[in-house]
């Protein structure tokens, strides 16, 4: 008994005296500091840098679906509009500093994103994650058949221009991983601002019960909106990293359903309405292929070739979902905090 | 001339749809007993025709083919009933569209981890024939997977209406805790249902099979189902009939008359953009439930 209570006001302290500053703070220090003393170049360009624009993407979409509850199944395109913005403003308007380019095109996937988010004013649930379809089949022939839009390449694959920030050339893996961390820090840290917020609360109240939050007196209508506008900038932005830092090419193809369904996947593994858990499922999405490959080439050899391992990581990656969804709806998130509450507990026992 | 070619198309575009409505049936089954939007049906559908043919390339008679597809079916239907749906019981149904989600990914996987990649040829026997009928050329092989839309509809409105089973999934889409008091039992019945899907998927794929080869594009006609759902509605089979009616005419005829406007490939999205507009006006579809809500 004595027990029991010992470890329910020793989880309750170590809420109440929340780690969360000085951890983040740290984190922040390893983040920037530590891989540029030590990591390889395919640790920046296969590992690192696209774990990023996929944790942003996650970032962004759980805004949407975790916070405000609205399911969207067509996130990359909203990817492929922030892409093509910055590819196009920059080719377009030569000179502009690629800072205002990325918040550019952030606003245009903002506002594409508001205009296929006017079907939430009247659509719920399933007929509404229907509907985001629409914007992922469009925006996605619109790329393909629209020449304008990557400048009339005749394979319809453009190579963007180096990155460089205020004439400081950051074209190396590591200035890519370093700039992709730089606005994932700084938008991961307006969104935490933004779900503290009554505005963030309004989120969640639309989320838990649409009627009960419009009776209540919040503008449900606009706190929609505005959901849709905020997460379409975050994974527009997304977008843009992921060409700029990451492939440095554009085409359609590679913001296709997959990938939409992956950045759904990232929240849901990792937890939803947590901005960890973007983090923690774009970790686990990026990872566990190559742990994958690695395993089964250890494993079985010659036979593991790539059709095998293509196969392998959709069931793996489904069964992933499966057990998340049944075992721990809260995700990688709720996993950790168990993890760490279980550490102090058994710290505060011992001391 | 010009009339005879606008009725052409719309004849092959609403025959197109029926092919569209036999995948949005399957659906409507789930969705109407058990509330689950199921993903994973294109998947099946993959499954099924990918078992069909790799059995029947091995030598195996049609007959003994299709008897042991269809037990793979219902295998696969009552698994994934008992190990993924029945622990997500009284789960909001977004968290259980997320999970069929996950079992389309390894049924896909599965499927073509177990079968192979290569594109599969099947020949149902039925020639592609054009018929002219009143001065309309129509494919007869469309006319063929019409009629058997058709009788699969019959059979299951008769089916609905007559058996005891049939009875009791209406008696569970109705309100599962009076099924339940009344001594229903749930568990029988969703494994009953599975099984149901599992065989419209075998019909389908058979169908999408001949017409498109059998292979992994064949799990993307999920993707044609769905605005076909949003129109008709998710609870309804004549939702999904009229709904793939619409789809299938608005398709073919923005096709023709729009698409050479636009450069053409407009078939991907045309359809959920016709839904969308739809939707805006009534938001639960041509047949579709409307939602009384209580806080």
């Amino acid at each position: 008994m004595t027990d029991l209570a010992l470890e329910k006001t020793a989880t309750g302290t170590v809420r109440r005296l929340s780690p969360a500053p000085f951890g983040i703070g740290v984190l922040l220090i390893v983040a920037y500091g530590v891989p540029p003393l030590v990591a390889s170049e395919y640790l920046f360009d296969a590992i690192l840098t696209p774990f990023l624009a996929l944790a942003l993407a996650g970032l962004g979409l759980n805004i949407l679906t975790g916070y405000a509850g609205q399911v969207s199944l067509g996130s990359s395109a909203f990817m492929a509009v922030g892409a093509y913005a910055a590819y196009n403003l920059a080719l377009r308007l030569p000179g502009l500093p690629f800072l205002l380019d990325i918040l550019l095109a952030g606003l245009v996937a903002a506002a594409v994103g508001l205009l296929f988010g006017l079907p939430s004013l009247r659509l719920r649930g399933f007929y509404l994650a229907v509907s985001t379809l629409a914007a992922q089949f469009f925006v996605q022939w619109v790329f393909n058949k629209v020449g304008w839009f990557s400048n009339d390449s005749p394979s319809g694959i453009v190579t963007v221009p180096p990155l460089s920030v205020a004439g400081l050339p950051l074209d190396s893996s590591a200035g890519r991983y370093l700039f992709a961390l730089g606005v994932v820090t700084a938008v991961t840290l307006a969104v935490w601002r933004l779900v503290e917020s009554p505005t963030g609360r309004a989120l969640v109240a639309l989320r838990d019960h649409e009627t009960a939050a419009r009776v209540i007196g919040i503008p449900v209508l606009r706190v929609k909106l505005l959901a849709f506008a905020v997460s379409s900038f975050i994974i527009g932005v997304a977008g843009v990293l992921w060409a700029f830092a990451y492939l440095r090419t554009v085409e359609p193809a590679g913001f296709n359903l997959d990938r939409s369904f992956q950045i759904l996947f990232i929240v849901i593994i990792g937890g939803l309405a947590s901005l960890r858990g973007a983090f923690l499922g774009a970790a686990l999405i990026v990872v566990f292929p190559l742990l994958l490959a690695r395993l089964g080439e250890a494993l079985l050899g010659g036979l593991f070739d790539s059709g095998v391992l293509e196969m392998s990581q959709r069931i793996v990656l489904g069964l992933l979902i499966i057990t998340f969804l049944i075992a721990e709806p809260a995700g990688l998130t709720a996993l950790l905090d168990r993890a760490w509450n279980r550490i102090c507990g058994r710290f505060r026992r011992a001391g | 001339m010009e009339w005879q070619f606008f009725t052409e198309v719309l004849v092959g575009g609403l025959l197109s749809g029926v092919m569209y409505s036999l995948v949005a049936i399957g659906f409507v089954l789930i969705y109407k007993t058990s509330g689950v939007l199921n993903f994973a049906q294109g998947a099946l559908l993959l499954f099924a025709a990918l078992t069909f043919v790799s059995l029947a390339e091995r030598g195996l008679p049609v007959w003994a083919a299709i008897l042991l597809t269809l037990a793979a079916m219902t295998l696969i239907g009552a698994l994934i009933e008992r190990t993924v749906l029945r622990p997500l019981v009284n789960q909001p149904p977004i968290t259980l569209f997320m999970a069929t989600l996950g079992v389309s990914y390894v049924i896909e996987g599965a499927a073509q981890l177990l079968w192979g990649t290569q594109v599969h040829g099947l020949d149902l026997g039925i020639d592609d024939l054009p018929l002219e009928i009143g001065g309309v050329l129509i494919s007869s092989f469309d006319l063929f997977a019409a009629a058997v839309a058709g009788a699969m509809v019959a059979a299951l409105t008769l089916f609905f209406r007559y058996t005891r089973i049939g009875l009791g999934f209406r008696a569970v889409a109705d309100d599962q805790l009076a099924a339940l008091a009344v001594g229903l039992s749930l568990d029988r019945i969703w494994t009953a249902v599975w099984t149901a899907a599992g065989v419209v998927a075998l019909v389908a794929g058979l169908l999408w099979g001949a017409r498109l080869g059998v292979q992994f594009s064949l799990s993307l006609v999920v993707l044609k189902a769905l605005p076909v759902l949003v129109l008709g509605g998710f609870d309804s089979i004549a939702g999904a009939i009229v709904g793939g009616l619409i789809v299938g005419a608005v398709e073919k005829l923005a096709e023709v008359y729009v698409g050479p406007f636009v450069g053409g490939g407009i078939e991907g999205w045309i359809a959920y953009v016709a839904a969308l507009g739809f939707l805006l006006i009534r938001p639960s579809g041509l047949f579709g439930a409307k939602p009384v809500e209580r806080v």
